[in-house]
């Protein structure tokens, strides 16, 4: 510490010490206020902040959901009472804007930035009614209960998003998608609005607390390491099979021939 | 002499006063066994088996097989404090509180995926082969029970740790014991003691798994091995092979040191896939519950094509005086894999009856000499291929980005239609295969030397191939042109020959025996190629090209048998090789 003590009355100490209390205050704050940062707390919506989703609304989603958000016959749903949550998860999800119409829409890179999604969902939730974007205290994971968690995902989930959320298939082309992406919020509003082919879970089938168990689960089962090697995908036993024949017959095979390659002469 | 020898010889001599059990050692290590590495096929099957009885062994000590619900409080954190059943909760314990007992748990069950794995190869060689003909026919058989006590076995292994998966897996059990028709909820209520799940149900699959159809496998493994042993190891075609010898090392130590080292490859393929490839990793499945269910529910990999036979089935039923019956599981439960494993089971009958064949067969066919018995071989597989793909039909569709109904329409069609073009395409190949060797052995191997002749005439020279490939190629099994008893001169069929039945048997011994001509008769093409080889070739193939060139295939076969006969001498006489 010897160093601190010969620099303490050096011209740039005063604005070193400021700068890394400013820091520690920062650091502090954001590590608090984390969860509304990465998912933001809801909006308080504002007429401008209205006014700037209607702009963004009509340059990217008023060509398929129509100018009024009224929607399109066969093409896209109308978007009036969703809610700002289905707004959120479609377009953070980068599922919104759509590349083509599909059986699904697959998650990409979202198109919208933070700020800009805020504002859709905004104008939306202005024209009426449909869930908010949670909280960060709603989506937190603090104290939840992984082991009902993991009771209510398998009940409710895992029958089309596999026992770790590994995805699987649905019909005509559609499928669950894999949850090694989404984010604690975007868990919550698929839940709150059923996108796609999901259904909805209302907090009165799956309460707040309930969701928050699961979303505790979800996460936490994707970080979990596999104490058996390497995961082999965790899709089952049908990559099992794919190495016991490639991985184990094989390579008895290929011992058997070259034991078998070098043949004894015979005695003739 | 030295004291040590001494002392070594007066042991064995004491030894062998009271047991006199040196002639039969002797006899025993002087056993010849031949040189192939598809005959160690069966070898990796019985070494997982021998790993399967250890690591089992190790598993039932500490395996709890018991349905009373308990709540969780061991080391793996997720899962405290949900109930679960004692068995759920000893496997948990197993994998994360006996020292070793997770390599072990999955030793076992890459062990047990392998013992599958290498009985399908093992029956898959024997069939293409012909390694079941006669005398050989009851290990066959043998065979077939053990692949479906595996089959058993591993359903049973798979069901005892009551997690999801395996959970789901005995809800089809259940689902398929129900849909027997009339008898079906009786069984249903046997088996699982009252209504699924039941309480019985795990200390009864236990009782079957480590003790029941073990004793079975391990006694008719017993009595393969002791048939195999008796009637000695079929050998592949080739110099000095025949029906009557073994060609091979002798069992100490060539094979003795072979076939040790080959179990060591086995235990380390299995030690090694137990240590760095995660199975069955029951503590994420979570503990069964009735009505839960995952996606990418499937079963092990030698159930899936029974998997694939419920997807790939329609929704049929029919309800006949208040009684259902269930075709939709009922069919698909017994009709696929009855009937790759009731053909497998009649094929060697069938055959010997259909040829007339009941002589002993020592050595074996190679695959393009039996062309209609390959041809059947790989429609089976793709049979049993179409439907196990379809039984991972959601992991397919889910990865591969393809539509699900779209794989089970696929699937449904191909079932019937891809057996069809396997059988056609593999013919050809099987016959073109035999013109080629055909070639070989009329025209020998070409040399890539070009020659002019005198006259101006461009030849390619050729020669003779070696000995040992002469045998090989010349191990084809000639038909006679009509099944035996037949006699083409008066036309009139044998006694047996006669009525519906002989008619069916005559035209299905000319789908069998279907060849590739022995010789193709081309007069002309067999001059040019011959001048080449030598003057040995070409006096036998003088006497060929003199046969009129509308020669049937029967007659042809005939004279090329005594062809192969005579070929070493013009080979030997040959002063340029």
């Amino acid at each position: 510490m010897s160093w601190i003590t010969a620099r303490r009355r050096h011209p740039a100490a005063g604005y070193a010490i400021l700068v890394l209390g400013l820091l520690l205050i920062g650091t502090v704050y954001a590590a608090i206020t984390e969860g509304s940062a990465g998912a933001s707390a809801p909006p308080v919506a504002n007429a401008k902040q209205i006014a700037y989703g209607r702009k963004l609304f009509v340059a990217t989603c008023a060509t398929c959901h129509g100018e009024y958000a009224q929607g399109q016959a066969d093409t896209a749903p109308s978007l009036i009472g969703v809610g700002a949550a289905a707004v959120d998860f479609q377009v953070s999800t980068g599922r919104m804007p759509a590349a083509e119409l599909g059986a699904e829409n697959p998650r990409k890179t979202p198109r919208l930035n933070e700020r800009q999604t805020h504002a859709v969902a905004a104008y939306i939730q202005s024209l009426g009614g449909g869930p908010p974007i949670p909280s960060a205290a709603e989506v937190s994971t603090t104290g939840a209960n992984v082991g009902l968690g993991q009771r209510l995902f398998v009940a409710e989930c895992a029958q089309c998003h596999n026992f770790v959320g590994a995805g699987g298939a649905l019909t005509y082309g559609k499928y669950a998608p894999a949850l090694t992406q989404a984010t604690p919020t975007q868990i919550y509003e698929a839940m709150l609005t059923g996108p796609e082919a999901m259904p909805v879970f209302n907090n009165a089938t799956i309460t707040p607390a309930e969701k928050r168990d699961i979303i505790a689960y979800v996460t936490r089962v994707r970080s979990e390491a596999n104490p058996g090697g390497f995961s082999l995908g965790r899709i089952g036993p049908v990559t099992e099979g794919l190495v016991a024949f490639l991985g184990l017959l094989l390579f008895c095979v290929l011992a058997a021939m070259w034991i078998t390659a070098k043949q004894r002469k015979a005695h003739d | 002499m030295t004291m040590t020898g001494k002392a070594l010889g007066g042991t064995g001599r004491w030894l062998d006063d009271r047991l006199h059990a040196a002639h039969g050692t002797r006899y025993l290590l002087r056993k010849i066994f031949p040189d192939h590495w598809s005959f160690l096929l069966g070898e990796i099957a019985l070494y997982s088996f021998i790993i399967l009885l250890l690591t089992g062994t190790f598993l039932t000590l500490w395996f709890q097989p018991s349905m009373t619900q308990i709540v969780y409080h061991g080391s793996y954190l997720p899962l405290r404090g949900v109930k679960m059943s004692e068995a759920y909760a000893s496997t948990l314990k197993i994998s994360f509180d006996v020292r070793g007992g997770l390599l072990m748990r999955q030793i076992h069950h890459w062990a047990a995926d392998l013992f599958m794995a290498a009985i399908m190869a093992h029956m898959i060689r024997v069939f293409f082969t012909g390694a079941y003909r006669k005398p050989r026919e009851m290990n066959w058989l043998i065979g077939i029970v053990l692949f479906t006590l595996g089959m058993f076995e591993g359903l049973f292994g798979y069901s005892l740790p009551d997690d999801l998966l395996s959970g789901a897996g005995l809800r089809i059990t259940e689902g398929i014991l129900q849909s027997f028709p009339i008898v079906g909820t009786y069984l249903a209520f046997f088996l699982f003691g009252g209504q699924f799940p039941g309480h019985v149900i795990i200390p009864r699959l236990y009782i079957l798994h480590v003790l029941v159809i073990p004793g079975l496998i391990l006694a008719l493994i017993t009595a393969h091995l002791f048939l195999m042993f008796h009637q000695k190891h079929t050998q592949m075609p080739g110099k000095g092979r025949t029906d009557t010898n073994v060609v091979g090392a002798p069992m100490y130590p060539y094979f003795m040191a072979k076939t040790g080292a080959f179990f060591l490859f086995v235990f380390a393929a299995l030690a090694l896939a137990g240590t760095f490839a995660q199975i069955n990793p029951v503590w994420i499945y979570g503990p069964y519950n009735p009505v839960a269910m995952s996606a990418g529910s499937q079963p092990d990999f030698y159930m899936g094509m029974l998997e694939g036979a419920l997807r790939v089935m329609p929704n049929w039923q029919t309800v006949i005086w208040g009684h259902t019956i269930s075709w939709n599981v009922f069919l698909p439960a017994l009709v696929p894999l009855g009937i790759i494993f009731t053909g497998a089971a009649f094929w060697p009958f069938i055959e010997q009856w259909v040829t007339g064949d009941r002589r002993e067969h020592h050595v074996n066919d190679r695959p393009r000499n039996a062309p209609t018995r390959t041809a059947i071989g790989i429609a089976a597989i793709t049979f049993y291929g179409v439907l196990w793909a379809e039984g991972a039909n959601d992991i397919l569709a889910d990865h591969l980005d393809i539509s699900l109904y779209s794989i089970t329409w696929a699937a449904r069609i191909s079932m019937f239609v891809g057996p069809v073009i396997a059988y056609i395409v593999t013919k050809r190949i099987c016959l073109g295969l035999q013109r080629k060797d055909q070639h070989l052995l009329e025209h020998g191997v070409e040399t890539g030397i070009i020659r002019q002749l005198p006259s101006g005439e461009f030849i390619e020279e050729t020669r003779p191939v070696d000995e040992e490939a002469l045998a090989v190629l010349q191990s084809r099994p000639v038909h006679p042109e009509l099944p035996p008893g037949e006699s083409a001169e008066s036309g009139v069929p044998a006694p047996g020959m006669r009525g519906a039945l002989g008619k069916v048997r005559s035209r299905l011994y000319k789908v069998i025996t279907e060849s590739a001509p022995m010789e193709d008769g081309h007069g002309n093409g067999h001059g040019n190629g011959h001048a080449a080889i030598g003057d040995g070739h070409g006096n036998g193939h003088a006497n060929g090209g003199q046969q009129p060139a509308t020669v049937s295939a029967g007659d042809g076969s005939g004279d090329a048998a005594e062809t192969e006969g005579s070929q070493p001498d013009p080979d030997a006489d040959e002063p340029g090789h």
